[in-house]
């Protein structure tokens, strides 16, 4: 590979100062310019491979008969969409997702911000703080899912023993047992595990911020709440719009806490796109096409909404 | 954007203090230390927040506990069921330690190659190239997953650490070439031509001169491509079927499902253990690194 690549850089030092640092001769370029394309060959290989391909495959299968076993069976259209469009399960689960994320948009960049603004300014407390905050984002998803599913258990849970001994309820909550305890007991496991994540990125921009904005305001005489309100909220725009798609896109997307947590339940009452998108392909549905046909949905669905993002958010900053 | 003009500071996060601001806080280093008492509590309780379920996790684990292998007294029975579940944990751990090794070999690899070409050379199809890895990002995982376990299956890559690895790597793939291009071209031009001009060829200079310049974005890369490959779960319980083939997360979540429908919640703690461990101790040993991360993604938007 090296002598593949080699361009005769001795000689092109000589030219250049030979002809007084005119452009590079043509076959010279021509040698740089095939090994960038070596270098980028691997990332071209990948992408091609297991990205572009992919998608391409997609996009066929949502519109073929292709079963997990059987393979593809010959075209299917309509019927694919119309049956994704027509599952009865469908309805509740982008209702259930859409609900689930706003709630945890809404609350997991507040208490970011909350945090980002306590820890913002250096000290030495305040980094052991950002480090005891950001601990639990190195956890994988499913691992907390899993720490979760053990603390909200009606036999290990360290709670609700907690909860009954200090007199705050006189029965044993059932963190998981009815839908809006589900939701309610996933939220927290999702602000758990992503504030640190949204906290640091949200820091990053109040950095940004110049100090003498704050010097002036406070000049002008302004309390706290109109420097937070007139100042801070107004210049982090950008940040707050970065993390606003990050977690709309993050949450639209949720399968892993809902997957270990509660499986859907209780009673399908919190089952996300995502999983309902599995359950078609492998857990029992065994169909590939209709699932393909869900994603591809999907698939345009959040291209659409994160475009609406990307121009409602810019909107308001100019 | 300014955050990367600030210097990181001890925990790897900028120490840039806004004139004008400190009064406007009770901070810890306000001039009245009972002023401080009060904020430290505050503050000190939501650190514990954030770090109780991890501590009463390891805790829980080896206390005695009814319906769990350790019963009465403190120990290590949970760690013991876990150690006989299935094909036993060090199977579990080993098909972890491949595939994220793998993953990280892959990532590292493929990334500084590609962060090379897309900062420092010209040829065509670049801009296309890198905007197509990019938008990687922008479709979902489950839609790419199905595909990808028919595509794997035709290519013979079915049930195969090797076939995960290549997959949890191209979903790296966005931000491992991101943050490499950034990092080829925060080195000055000068360094290379250099190398260039003392009769190196393009990939000697890479590898001498180069590779030791971009190295914290290497680390960076390398922990990414580690945490995401070590904690991935959607993509294994796809393109595995084997039972003795996934990797932990796995294998942790299908032991809840066992005998008769009884969840041994203690097995369970121990295993959020054993995998809770590599990441928490990787994260504070390289918490520079892994806030860098941030920063160029935060830079990007």
């Amino acid at each position: 590979m090296a002598n593949l690549t080699t361009p005769t850089v001795p000689e092109a030092a000589r030219e250049k100062s030979r002809s007084g640092g005119v452009p590079r001769p043509r076959r010279l370029r021509g040698s740089r310019s095939l090994s960038g394309m070596l270098y980028a060959a691997p990332t071209g290989v990948m992408v091609l491979v297991f990205f572009v391909l992919p998608v391409l495959l997609v996009l066929q299968m949502s519109v073929s008969d292709w079963g997990l076993f059987a393979g593809n069976r010959g075209l299917n259209l309509p019927e694919n969409y119309v049956d994704a469009a027509d599952n009865r399960l469908l309805w509740p689960a982008i209702v259930f997702t859409v609900k689930y994320t706003v709630i945890t948009t809404v609350l997991l960049l507040a208490v970011a911000l909350g945090l980002a603004m306590v820890v913002q300014e250096a000290s030495r407390w305040r980094s052991v703080l950002r480090t005891a905050i950001l601990v639990p984002s190195a956890l994988g998803l499913a691992s907390a899912s899993l720490l979760f599913y053990a603390i909200y258990s009606p036999q290990s849970s360290p709670i609700n023993p907690a909860l009954m001994a200090l007199g705050v309820v006189q029965e044993p909550i059932s963190f998981l047992g009815t839908p809006t305890s589900a939701l309610w007991s996933t939220v927290f496991l999702i602000v758990w595990r992503f504030a640190g994540f949204y906290m640091l990125l949200l820091m990053v921009g109040l950095q940004g911020i110049p100090g003498d904005v704050y010097e002036a305001a406070h000049i002008d005489g302004a309390n706290r709440w109109q420097i937070f309100s007139r100042i801070t909220l107004p210049l982090l725009r950008p940040s707050l719009a970065l993390c606003t798609i990050l977690c709309v896109t993050g949450s639209l997307l949720a399968f892993d806490q809902f997957y270990i947590l509660t499986k859907g339940g209780p009673d399908n009452s919190t089952i996300t796109i995502v999983q309902l998108i599995y359950n078609m392909a492998f857990a029992g549905g065994n169909d590939l096409g209709l699932a393909a046909a869900l994603s591809v949905m999907v698939l345009i669905a959040l291209l659409a909404i994160n475009a609406l993002q990307f121009r409602g958010l810019r909107g308001k900053e100019n | 954007m300014t955050a990367t003009d600030h210097a990181p500071g001890p925990a790897g996060t900028t120490t840039r203090r806004a004139p004008g601001r400190g009064d406007h806080h009770h901070g810890d280093d306000g001039p009245n230390p009972l002023l401080r008492t009060p904020y430290y509590v505050l503050t000190g309780g939501l650190a514990l927040l954030f770090l109780a379920p991890l501590v009463w996790a390891a805790v829980a684990s080896v206390s005695p506990q009814g319906g769990t292998a350790q019963t009465d007294g403190w120990g290590l029975g949970n760690y013991s069921t876990l150690a006989a579940y299935g094909a036993g944990l060090g199977q579990y751990l080993l098909n972890s330690t491949i595939v994220s090794l793998l993953t990280v070999v892959f990532t590292l690899s493929i990334s500084l190659l590609g962060g090379y070409a897309f900062a420092r050379f010209r040829f065509p199809g670049k801009n296309l190239l890198f905007l197509v890895t990019l938008a990687i990002l922008m479709v979902p995982y489950a839609t790419l997953l199905i595909p990808l376990y028919v595509l794997l299956n035709a290519i013979g890559l079915q049930n195969s650490l090797v076939g995960l690895a290549l997959v949890l790597t191209m979903f790296q793939l966005p931000f491992a070439t991101f943050m490499m291009r950034i990092s080829f071209e925060a080195v000055p031009k000068e360094l290379e031509e250099a190398a260039l001009v003392d009769g190196c060829g393009t990939f000697s200079a890479l590898v001498r001169v180069l590779v030791p310049a971009v190295k914290p974005g290497l680390i960076t890369v390398g922990l990414f491509a580690f945490l995401a490959a070590w904690n991935d779960f959607i993509a294994p319980l796809i393109l595995i079927s084997d039972a003795t083939k996934v990797p932990l997360p796995l294998a942790v979540a299908n032991m809840r499902q066992q005998v008769m429908g009884i969840i041994d919640y203690g097995a369970t703690e121990a295993g959020v253990v054993v995998l809770a461990l590599p990441c928490v101790v990787l994260f504070l040993a390289l918490q520079r690194h892994y806030v860098r991360g941030f920063m160029s993604g935060a830079l990007k938007g």
